[in-house]
């Protein structure tokens, strides 16, 4: 089991932790722990934690992993969990020079969890959060059944990605018109003011309040329909009106909550891999490295930022970004003068030695997630120098293809891709579906289609779930579909949008 | 391992073993694995194991790359992460976890399912086999095991003691003396020998459909004796009117016309044997298939001879297989019935169709020989 740092990597660790320092950077304390390599497997298939519930997946998650490591295809270097302390692994048959990248950009992220807004409402004690879930996952394990409750969490697992990635810094108040339109229906049924009673059947006949009283009560009977309006954290809905057993709702309320936890790592990915590796090049570049290491340093480096055409690596560009930013703010490109400057040379050479870009990227490190840093930041220049491309498949020649390099159509599939973390957006629209109790939700539908197989197989998890017929509406190649799935049949139906 | 990840690991490899077992029946008819195959392991589809979610289809989606190119140009292979978009209109989802398993696993569940007994070896002599296993750098070397950041730092190295190393231009040049490679050492590893000599009806009557079935069914003979012995050797023959021996590739795709002598591939089975696998050292599995349409009742005759005199004796166990076809007459299998049917060391199995492999396979190795 984990061990901690020899005396001569408690050396180094202090030698980085004091660069760190020098360099501004703000941080958790952070507990360095030393793993074999099978362990390191095991902590990153737990996605970084030493415990998790009991389920196949992480099994699954390290056998890949092992194996990756095996082939020689992949090699985990640096595992750090946003916790109070942060804990990190290093791995101990890594050479010196590997352990002080991994400690210098372990760094690099422990400032980013502690500073950046999306991660302010996270849980900093989820380690033991995640023994606790542990513990109550074995306990109704040892009540229910292992079959039971393992079937139960992969069906969940399945909705893991229905959660409302903003809910945490959203609250919403109650609809004050709601009140003011139930005071008005009173009056309604009331009827109007009569003078003479003898005038009542006239003014007020009875078949009219009938008929307005039934308007009403249709109407309270629709203000019923819940959600109210479309509610993104379906798993939240699904905790509060569906109808779980005890143990049921409590593994639900820990997925969830898992899933919240992660989430903002999902939403700054760039951005976080971006900066701890600007951090670990900077200083390994200017501090930490010495002569005889050079070679080896630029061999790992130059691996983790290595990519391939179909694919974004973060690490790159994040970083590249990160520096792009802080040279422009150094030279003062940014501002009305420099936009709307058109001459190239000027460009070229515009240098006001402002020396503001380690201020810049310390703010913007706080205030930004992956999308609003993407939009803000990714200029047309970056894209061209970082030959960035949208790629596309050609059903023709049945390959992928480079598609574009015009800026603004990179830009943009760049951010559709990371808008909801890449996942599509699905919301509960209807609780009482046609009054029949069905679950009726919505796919907010932008221009890319669901996997259809998947879409069904999420749908039989969902109705095992809600128990009632559940409904999926979205749209394929441009026209509305409805998918339901009844607990025994799939069906579908088009309708209209 | 005292890994707390062990029970979820086993759990998962528990799962796994189940769902190849619930679909080992289609694997067998269809012989997809075949083709995917690895040097010790093949990679399977798994029907959902992997977990459903509401997401994008891939197709649809496309991203965002980086590098050089020029717009239209294809990318390479590997360098989209895999996944189909399937539509919603379309049929039955066919999404699927691809899971390692050793050719060993495999074997074991295929034992498991159709009750194989192990076989009772007659040979125990034990054959060493060698293995590579990579320990050092060497100066000489093939170049695929050239060690691209030994050879960088000794060109590096090497500039700067000569001082034509430039800090402002800092490009390396490796030179042959540079050059540095994994070096290797074998190890000797004991095994058990076993041959297998399958041969094959290339006749014109023999069809497409026809080879297709001895590949699967050999797949699966293969994995299993494999299982049994480690270190087997494989040989093929096909005949029409004359046999030949020829390799694994050859085997599976040569297509003759003419007549069928299966004398012919009988005495050469015979003389292989004769020549390369005494009996003392070796266990030996015969595995003829075909459409049961020999040439003449003379030379039927005459492969029975073979079979008393110089196969049945020295041979672990000879199966013949045959395959149904729309021109074989098959009579070839009730000859044989007939003449050493009764023997214990003699399997015989008609397989009509892809459906029936399943059972053959059990015909022939259900004895445990």
């Amino acid at each position: 089991m984990p061990k901690s740092l020899t005396p001569r990597l408690a050396a180094l660790r202090d030698e980085i932790h004091g660069y760190a320092k020098e360099f501004g950077l703000d941080f958790f304390d952070t507990v360095f722990e030393m793993v074999s390599y099978d362990e390191m497997n095991m902590v990153a298939a737990y996605g970084g934690f030493p415990t998790r519930y009991p389920h196949w997946r992480w099994g699954m998650e390290y056998e890949q992993l092992a194996k990756g490591y095996e082939y020689g295809l992949s090699k985990i270097y640096e595992l750090v969990i946003n916790n109070d302390p942060c804990y990190a692994y290093l791995m101990e048959s890594n050479p010196e020079v590997d352990q002080k990248l991994v400690m210098a950009h372990v760094y690099g992220h422990c400032d980013f969890f502690k500073n950046n807004f999306s991660f302010r409402h996270t849980n900093r004690r989820m380690i033991d959060e995640m023994a606790n879930h542990a513990t109550r996952v074995r306990r109704w394990v040892d009540k229910i059944g292992v079959e039971k409750v393992e079937d139960f969490i992969d069906r969940t697992l399945s909705l893991e990605n229905l959660i409302d990635q903003h809910s945490p810094h959203i609250r919403r108040n109650p609809d004050p018109r709601r009140a003011e339109d139930e005071l008005k229906a009173n009056e309604r049924v009331e009827g109007f003011k009569v003078g003479r009673e003898y005038m009542r059947g006239y003014i007020n006949p009875a078949e009219f309040l009938d008929s307005q009283r039934k308007k009403v009560e249709d109407e309270k009977q629709r203000a019923k329909k819940f959600p109210e309006r479309p509610q993104r954290d379906v798993l939240l809905f699904l905790l509060e009106e569906a109808p779980l057993e005890p143990w049921e709702a409590d593994i639900l309320a820990i997925l969830r909550e898992e899933a919240y936890y992660f989430a903002p790592q999902g939403q700054t990915k760039i951005m976080n891999e971006g900066w701890a590796s600007y951090w670990h090049s900077t200083i390994m570049t200017r501090r930490a490295l010495k002569d005889d290491e050079l070679i080896d340093y630029a061999d790992h480096h130059s691996g983790t930022m290595g990519t391939r055409p179909g694919a974004i690596n973060p690490y790159k560009l994040g970083i590249e970004l990160w520096r792009d930013i802080e040279e422009r703010w150094n030279k003062g490109r940014f501002g009305k003068e420099w936009d709307e400057c058109d001459d190239l040379r000027a460009r070229r050479n515009w240098d006001k030695k402002l020396g503001a870009g380690r201020e810049k990227i310390f703010e913007v490190r706080k205030h930004y997630n992956d999308i609003t840093f993407i939009d803000t930041f990714l200029t047309a220049e970056f894209a061209m120098e970082q030959k960035l491309f949208v790629y596309g498949f050609n059903e023709k020649r049945n390959s992928w293809e480079i598609l574009d390099r015009e800026f603004r159509k990179v830009k943009n599939k760049l951010l559709q891709g990371l808008t909801n973390f890449g996942q599509p957006i699905i919301e509960v629209v209807d609780g009482n579906h046609e009054n029949r109790g069905e679950l009726l939700l919505a796919h907010k539908h932008d221009g890319q289609d669901l996997k259809g197989d998947y879409a069904r197989e999420t749908l039989k998890n969902l109705q095992s779930l809600w128990r009632r017929p559940v409904c999926l509406v979205t749209r394929y190649d441009n026209k509305g579909l409805m998918l339901r799935f009844d607990g025994t049949s799939h069906t579908e139906k088009k309708v209209e949008l | 391992m005292t890994l707390k990840i062990h029970q979820d690991h086993s759990r998962f490899k528990q799962i796994v073993r189940g769902k190849i077992k619930a679909n080992l029946r289609k694997y067998v008819q269809k012989g997809e694995m075949i083709g995917k195959r690895g040097k010790d392991a093949i990679s399977i589809p798994i029907p959902f194991i992997d977990i459903p979610r509401f997401k994008y289809g891939h197709k649809e989606q496309g991203g965002v790359g980086q590098g050089e190119g020029e717009v239209g140009q294809q990318l390479g292979p590997g360098a989209v992460e895999p996944g189909d978009g399937h539509q919603a209109g379309q049929g039955e989802g066919d999404h699927a976890l691809e899971v390692d398993i050793t050719l060993d696993e495999l074997a074991q569940i295929l034992g498991e399912e159709l009750a194989l007994p192990n076989i009772e070896r007659r040979q125990n002599e034990k054959l060493v086999t060698q293995k590579i296993r990579y320990t050092g750098i060497n100066t000489t070397g093939p170049e695929s095991l050239r060690h691209f950041k030994r050879t960088f730092k000794q060109a590096l190295r090497r500039q700067i003691a000569a001082g034509t190393y430039d800090p402002g231009r800092p490009v390396i040049i490796p030179t042959r003396e540079d050059r540095r490679y994994r070096s290797y050492k074998l190890q000797d590893l004991p095994e058990t020998n076993a041959v297998i000599i399958y041969m094959m009806d290339v006749s014109g009557s023999m069809g497409d459909e026809q080879k297709e079935i001895v590949r699967i069914e050999s797949f699966w003979l293969d994995t299993w004796l494999r299982h049994q012995y480690k270190g087997l050797e494989s040989r093929y023959i096909i005949h029409d009117a004359v046999a030949r021996e020829v390799d694994r590739d050859t085997f599976f795709h040569t297509r003759e016309s003419g007549g069928t002598m299966i004398s012919s591939a009988y005495k050469l089975c015979r003389d292989i044997i004769l020549a390369d696998y005494p009996k003392s050292a070796w266990n030996i599995y015969p595995f003829h298939f075909s459409d049961g349409d020999n040439w003449s009742a003379d030379d039927t005759r005459q492969c029975i001879e073979m079979l008393r005199a110089d196969v049945l004796p020295n041979v672990n166990q000879f199966a013949y297989g045959q395959v149904e076809s729309p021109y074989g007459s098959g009579q070839f299998i009730k000859d044989l019935r007939e003449a050493v049917g009764d023997s214990s060391n003699v399997a015989l199995s008609e397989i009509a169709d892809k459906d029936a492999i399943y059972a053959s396979i059990k015909d022939f190795l259900g004895r445990g020989r």
